[in-house]
């Protein structure tokens, strides 16, 4: 144990540290899972109520459905971005992280980390609950949803975290981080629906190709924004 | 130190007022009607100039002002860049009511989801967003490196929305009549247009000054009440 917790001779790079940060919020929901377990319940419920909210003889459950995937999985991606920050404020655990000897782009990256994985565990249980409660003839194109999906997690998470952290230090957390982070959220639920609509309804890739970029785009854009600016957002 | 400031007294917001009155007499009275779109295209001198306020100066001397705060630290930049958020949201507003009233007469839709009516629409969403936040922060520094930071975001998020929304109707046209490629207008059109930017522009500063004025007051009353118990 005590070898465990020796403090290392040098203080670790950006990148370990951000691993570092990761592992700890990681291991924090690893224990607890309730986070966890709640937004993907909430997920799942998601996918059923909606599929009540239409006409199912008037509007076909696969044009339904990658709307239906995006929408919830922003919502049910907020609520695992609220506690990123919130468990924090707890007895101030911020302090800790704010004195130790890491760069603050590395704090951010390993939060943004964290939710990465979190984000990506939802997706996992609820893109296959989608193609199963909605009839979805899928089959190769599940590499390349999965890769859409990968590229709108990353953009959600970038700009979710940031926010998180502004969020957590105002008078309406809760009300806040949708507040602010929908609106940024458009373009991701926009292309990621856009070009899984296409891949579901087994149109060529290259219709799906100008949505990715603008993913792309926009992943390399607010990644790099928002790890310039998150410094910013903590208390000197 | 507080001084004593009478706004109601800013000859500026008078000047302005009186301008936008004279450029909507020469409109609506010494502006010929347009040939297929009757009177309803006298919206034009309120709807294309509050936008390209809102869109190029309110928004973009947000962003700037966010960005030169972050770097310089100067409460100014963020008053101004409060003010302008602010005044930018009448103006968005103006927009976002005008536009619709406008569209019903020529395109016979109240609202269509074409790239720029989107972009304004969340544009309009960003700054209230960046108005609450800055009502939901207590501590002044804090709320400005807050808000600065939403500022600055907000700046490449607009062409992302405008973009994205040109590739889905590329992709899916809608039978809705978009847009009239421009006409060029007469020289009496653009005349009268020019004049009312004019008189938009120096409302947008004039409502500017103003809402800085409150701004510095505001903050000097909080260090008054902070110094003094």
């Amino acid at each position: 144990m005590a070898e465990r917790f020796a403090p290392p001779s040098s203080p670790p790079g950006t990148l370990a540290a951000a691993w570092i940060v990761a592992r700890k919020d990681l291991a924090i929901e690893f224990r607890t899972r309730t986070a966890f377990l709640a937004a993907l319940v909430f997920a799942l419920l998601g996918v059923t109520i909606f599929f009540f909210a239409w006409d199912s003889t008037a509007v076909a459950a696969a044009d339904l459905a990658p709307g239906v995937l995006w929408v919830i999985f922003t919502f049910a991606g907020l609520l695992g971005l609220q506690r990123s920050f919130g468990s924090e404020l707890a007895d101030r655990a911020v302090d800790g992280l704010l004195g130790a000897p890491i760069a603050r782009e590395a704090i951010y990256l390993g939060k943004a980390l964290a939710n990465l994985v979190f984000v990506s565990g939802i997706l996992v249980v609820t893109i296959p609950a989608v193609v199963l409660f909605y009839n979805l003839p899928l089959g190769r194109e599940i590499a390349a949803l999965a890769g859409i999906a990968g590229l709108a997690a990353i953009g959600l998470v970038a700009v979710g975290t940031l926010f998180s952290a502004m969020a957590v230090n105002t008078r309406m957390a809760e009300l806040l981080l949708p507040m602010l982070s929908l609106p940024f959220f458009v373009p991701i639920v926009m292309a990621a629906a856009q070009s899984s609509a296409r891949l579901m309804a087994g149109r060529p890739a290259a219709e799906a190709w100008p949505w990715l970029r603008i993913l792309l785009a926009y992943d390399v854009v607010f990644v790099t924004a928002c790890t310039l600016a998150f410094p910013y957002t903590l208390d000197e | 130190m507080i001084r004593s400031v009478s706004p109601a007294r800013d000859p500026l917001l008078g000047v302005a007022v009186l301008a936008i009155a004279a450029v909507y007499v020469r409109a609506l009275a010494f502006t010929p009607i347009e040939a297929r779109q009757g009177a309803a295209q006298k919206i034009m001198y309120v709807h294309a100039t509050s936008a390209f306020i809102a869109l190029y100066v309110a928004f973009v001397l947000l962003a700037v002002c966010s960005l030169l705060y972050l770097w310089l630290k100067d409460e100014k930049l963020d008053r101004v860049a409060e003010s302008a958020a602010e005044v930018g949201l009448v103006f968005t507003t103006v927009v976002l009511v005008t536009g619709p009233l406008w569209g019903k007469t020529i395109w016979g839709a109240w609202w269509t989801w074409d790239a720029r009516l989107t972009a304004t629409l969340f544009l309009w969403f960003l700054i209230v967003a960046y108005l609450l936040l800055r009502g939901a922060v207590e501590e002044r520094g804090r709320r400005a490196r807050y808000s600065a930071v939403l500022g600055i975001l907000a700046a490449p998020l607009v062409p992302f929305i405008h973009l994205s929304v040109y590739l889905f109707r590329t992709l899916h046209p809608m039978p809705i009549l978009l847009k009239p490629s421009a006409p060029s207008m007469p020289s009496e059109m653009v005349v009268t247009f020019v004049a009312s930017f004019l008189a938009f522009a120096l409302l947008f500063i004039a409502l500017l000054r103003a809402r800085y004025r409150i701004a510095t007051l505001r903050d000097a009353l909080a260090d008054h009440e902070e110094a003094h118990g």
